[in-house]
């Protein structure tokens, strides 16, 4: 495959995820703000919130097992959570999170499990379609091409 | 116009230093990020994880020596996010105020959460500007005009409106 149809395969793809809602505008800030200087920003931005996600949704399922649930400790990795995808631009992950924030202040068990559940599962896609997304800008540099950016 | 003034600052800010910027976020992309932002904004940037460290780097901690102030009289903005556990920015921004040395520092309070009291308290409180969160290159843009008016040696001269 030529630069080119690397390059509107990627077009299409960052476009399909927008469409989805997977991403929202804050990804492409992150797009621009990699530069020469900092080849590397936005892997090392996105690997940075795989890290850190999955250290909370560990936390957040071990912090609802509990006997006696203790919500101010779910609220503060929920809100955590929600701060790093809102950050990189996770759109559907950062709503998961605030519907996530409303059953803490409840304290509606089901309602936090139900989230849980939820934010496991759109933290998943979308940590396949970034990973799938970075694989394109690879092979598009490997190819001696540049990363198109969607302005 | 003063035109000698204008003329000798101008000199300051071709060859003179970046402004420089203390950066404060318990969340590491976070600080990553707007780190980034102020690079490319030309500012020199030191972060910090919360609000005991960014102290002890202004050298307003605890059990500090005096000498130790010097570094940080050249820091030309602070910039803190409010939520962080532990010290939070209003408290880390009462903190700066407090202090005799440290009290002229610019502080910008950011938040992801829009909450009019909270705001207000800020401001209140001596906060120079309060953002929302994600911050972008526009929101950092305008934080330079504040920077520049604490310029060293210039910090009675206005704003030259770059």
């Amino acid at each position: 495959m030529d630069v080119g149809q690397l390059q509107r395969r990627f077009l299409d793809y960052t476009a399909s995820l927008f469409r989805e809602g997977f991403l929202d505008d804050q990804f492409n800030q992150l797009q621009q703000l990699q530069d020469e200087s900092n080849p590397d920003f936005v892997v090392e931005i996105v690997s940075l919130f795989f890290q850190d996600s999955e250290k909370l949704l560990n936390n957040l399922t071990r912090a609802l097992d509990q006997q006696s649930v203790d919500y101010k400790r779910v609220d503060a990795h929920v809100h955590q959570l929600k701060g790093s995808s809102s950050s990189i631009g996770a759109y559907r992950v950062k709503n998961v999170c605030i519907a996530f924030r409303s059953y803490c202040e409840e304290q509606n068990i089901q309602g936090c499990l139900r989230c849980l559940h939820q934010v496991k599962h759109e933290y998943s896609l979308v940590k396949n379609k970034l990973e799938t997304l970075l694989r394109l800008e690879q092979q598009i540099l490997a190819a001696g091409g540049s990363i198109p950016l969607m302005v | 116009m003063a035109v000698s003034y204008s003329s000798s600052s101008s000199k300051e800010m071709d060859y003179g230093e970046e402004p420089h910027v203390l950066a404060v976020d318990d969340s590491l992309i976070d600080r990553k990020l707007i780190e980034k932002l102020l690079k490319n904004s030309a500012c020199k940037v030191t972060t910090a994880e919360n609000g005991p460290r960014a102290l002890e780097y202004l050298g307003l901690g605890d059990e500090q020596p005096d000498n130790l102030k010097s570094s940080a009289s050249k820091i030309n903005l602070i910039i803190t996010d409010y939520c962080m556990p532990g010290m939070t920015g209003y408290e880390l921004l009462k903190k700066i105020k407090e202090s005799s040395t440290m009290k002229e520092i610019p502080v910008v309070i950011m938040s992801s959460e829009n909450i009019p009291t909270r705001i207000n308290k800020c401001l209140e409180e001596g906060a120079q500007e309060f953002m929302l969160k994600p911050l972008q290159q526009s929101d950092v843009k305008k934080l330079r005009c504040h920077m520049l008016k604490f310029s060293k040696p210039c910090n009675s001269r206005l704003c030259l409106g770059r």
